[in-house]
């Protein structure tokens, strides 16, 4: 295990191991440098990773009792939250990411949508939306091609290429075919044919067949909020962050919660405050900062770490640190069906279709999205709150239900549009602390009325396509705002003028030539809500770039 | 809570298991598991297969209360004296909840289904109906069973009525199904 001294300033610190962190991690490791990674949570061995409902936790869904672990735990880091400024902020878990080594690959759905053309020139394409942050990005997915390609052949994921006639140009077909089929997706592709759409296998991060000495799928069921004991699901615990630590040049790091990062008179990075396990004060120095540490996590950090010559906090000139923040914008129907889909076995997802994936002027507002064939409930969260609205909570027809329905379940899931807005916000809460005394995450998130009618829009959709599959019975919750969210955007957003954006075409902060931000943070839209791929994409060009720049002297 | 109470309840659960024949309670008396036993079996009746009774839930409850539920412990006794005074106040001839027929049980229940306890009752109940087994509840997979989940690690396909149907109606060359033609 390659340790490094403290005292000693290595080329890069990586805070954060998740979609992102590891990547860097990887990339820069190989390039030769030294990396030290520091992370907030464990590092999980694959037996950690048990079948058992009651040791997985959803933080909205009381009582999954048990660990917290997978993810963040709200009990030493509350987060308030306000729908507006003008409201009161109160202790809510509004945000949910992954922690611990692979971060939220480690427990996600695995779901790999590539962004579109689309979706970097969105703003140029429809005109301005008032009141909004509605803008294009600084870069065109052509440049990004090269490195959704290469996440998708590095880390292992499996699909079709050229299925979905709405998909962006490749240069390279996926690595793996696509994961069979379940019922579920028998049944979109079925309903969504009849309605004349475009129904594709999902790009699933799961391996199909066994890919470089990792083993494939055993279709165990036990995907959604946990980690995969096959070592299939490809997170980067299991892809890159092994391949990083082969180089003997990078030191991962757990149980590492990071308080600031410091800076010389000269307003240049020279290292890494974090508190270690036992909360002893550790001060890592550093050439270089790579900050990967979520939509959330990440601006708190940036404004935790003002100083006197960064009041408002780093890499905030603009004032745009923590600004922009956009959450997953979601729908879902469900159905029921006259025979057993048996849903509880395989990956969550096997079928998708973005028939609605570009916003229509005709629609009356903006958004577009994508739909999804799924089931993601074990025994116990199916009982308590899988059940259509109308079955009793307890007693023989609920007996009856349970019976019924676990197996003949399934839902539709649509990912959308949503508006950057600049009063949607991460801040600093001025009275709430965490657990190493640290001023909380104040939320303040309220969605743009066009976010509210597009899932009007798609909850239309999904309930004809329940239908048109033959649903007996169907489902679906009213839109409303959001108010908890597990995809994290837009808080250091990327962009050519520094007076409009936090960090530059390549991740580097405007402000500060050693410090790069790369996450979701740095997203200028949201895309449809599938951002892991692209999270990992922007992270190998990233990595690339910033490791050129150092060998280059520029950094 | 979290990692090591539970770990320490699932040995608790694991040398239950094996001192076969010896169910005992922990943290209920006698009297408190028939009572909270007899609100289980409402909530999970055993009308046209087993139900939370078969399924030990209580022994799960009992666990759970001394492991990683332990904040809860206290509303039980205090639920369980307000059900007793429930009980008098409807049926004034009966001396416990567990004493009165399925429908009195029911009837009584409704009123009550609001409250903290009631909740707490019912989360518990379906807990201890659909955990893991080592956990002291879900005996036999009895939970699973009835909900038609099999305890089985590993599967291939086809998994259910759907996909079997849309791979026999696929004709080979499809590309979907076949991604290499």
């Amino acid at each position: 295990m390659t340790k490094f001294e403290v005292g000693t300033p290595v080329d890069f610190v990586i805070i954060g191991a998740g979609a992102a962190g590891g990547v860097v991690a990887k990339e820069l490791s190989v390039a030769g440098f030294q990396v030290v990674v520091l992370e907030q949570g464990p590092y999980f061995r694959r037996k950690d990773f048990q079948h058992d409902e009651l040791k997985t936790r959803n933080n909205w869904q009381q009582p999954y009792i048990g660990q917290e672990v997978l993810t963040n735990n709200h009990e030493r880091q509350p987060n308030t939250f306000r729908k507006t400024a003008k409201d009161k902020a109160v202790i809510a878990p509004t945000v949910e990411y992954g922690q611990g080594v692979g971060g939220g690959t480690v427990h996600f759905t695995a779901n790999y949508w590539r962004f579109h053309e689309i979706d970097f020139m969105e703003r140029s394409r429809w005109g301005p939306i008032a009141g909004t942050g509605f803008s294009d990005w600084p870069i065109t997915y052509a440049e990004l091609e090269p490195y959704y390609s290469k996440a998708e052949w590095d880390i292992g994921v499996s699909g079709l290429a050229g299925a979905n006639p709405f998909d962006a140009p490749r240069s390279k077909p996926y690595p793996l075919p696509p994961l069979p089929i379940k019922s579920s997706g028998a049944l979109l592709e079925r309903g969504a044919r009849k309605l004349g759409w475009h129904p594709y296998p999902a790009p699933m991060a799961i391996l199909s067949q066994p890919y470089q000495g990792r083993s494939q799928c055993g279709h165990c069921g036990y995907c959604e909020l946990m980690g995969c004991e096959f070592g299939a699901k490809s997170s980067t615990l299991a892809s890159v962050i092994p391949v990083a630590e082969k180089t003997g040049r990078c030191e991962i790091r757990p149980h590492s919660y990071v308080r600031k990062i410091s800076t010389d008179r000269r307003g240049r990075v020279d290292g890494v405050i974090y508190f270690d396990g036992q909360k002893q004060e550790i001060f890592q120095k550093a050439k270089a900062v790579v900050l990967c540490a979520n939509g959330a996590e990440t601006p708190r950090l940036l404004l935790l770490s003002k100083s006197n010559l960064f009041p408002d906090g780093l890499a905030n000139s603009s004032g745009l640190v923590g600004k922009y923040l956009m959450f997953d914008c979601g729908q879902a129907a469900e159905g029921t069906f006259e025979h057993p889909l048996n849903e509880y076995k395989s990956v969550v997802v096997t079928r998708v279709v973005q028939d609605f994936y570009d916003a229509d002027p005709k629609r009356g507002f903006y958004g577009g999205g994508g739909l999804d064939a799924r089931f993601d409930a074990y025994p116990i969260g199916f009982a308590l709150y899988g059940l259509p609205p109308d079955v009793p909570r307890w007693g023989s027809e609920f007996k009856k239900a349970l019976k019924e329905n676990y197996t003949r379940s399934m839902m539709i899931l649509c990912h959308l549009t949503t508006l950057p807005m600049e009063s949607n916000t991460i801040t600093l809460d001025p009275g709430m602390k965490d657990a190493w005394g640290l001023p909380a995450m104040r939320v303040t998130y309220k969605n743009h009325p066009d976010d509210l009618k597009n899932m009007a829009f798609f909850r239309e959709r999904a309930l004809e396509l329940l239908d048109a599959a033959g649903a007996k019975k169907k489902w679906a919750d009213t839109p409303d705002d959001i108010t908890t969210s597990v995809h994290l955007m837009g808080t250091c957003r990327m962009g050519n003028d520094p007076q409009q954006s936090v960090v530059d075409k390549y991740h580097r902060a405007h402000d500060i030539p050693n410090l790069f931000i790369v996450d979701g943070s740095s997203f200028v839209s949201a895309g449809r809500n599938q951002p892991t791929c692209t999270i990992q994409a922007l992270a190998y060009r990233a990595a690339e770039h910033i490791g050129r720049m150092a060998k280059n002297g520029r950094i | 809570m979290h990692w090591p109470s539970i770990l320490q309840a699932e040995r608790h659960a694991h040398s239950m298991a094996q001192a076969t024949g010896t169910l005992k309670f922990d943290f209920f008396s006698a009297e408190q598991a028939l009572e909270v036993e007899a609100i289980a079996s409402q909530i999970i009746p055993s009308d046209d297969g087993p139900g939370a009774r078969e399924a030990r839930t209580v022994y799960f409850i009992d666990r759970a209360l001394t492991t990683f539920e332990r904040e809860k412990q206290s509303l039980y006794p205090q639920g369980l004296k307000q059900l007793e005074f429930k009980t008098h106040e409807m049926f004034p001839a009966a001396k416990k909840f567990s004493g009165l027929s399925s429908a009195q049980q029911i009837q009584l229940l409704k009123t009550i289904e609001k409250t903290d306890f009631f909740e707490t009752v019912r989360v518990h109940t379906i807990m201890g109906f659909l955990a893991n087994p080592e956990y002291g509840g879900n005996y036999n997979n009895i939970g699973w069973k009835t909900l038609g989940f099999e305890d089985q690690f590993f599967y291939e396909p086809p998994f259910g009525y759907y996909d079997a149907e849309y791979t026999k109606n696929k004709p080979q060359s499809d590309p979907v199904s076949d991604p290499k033609s």
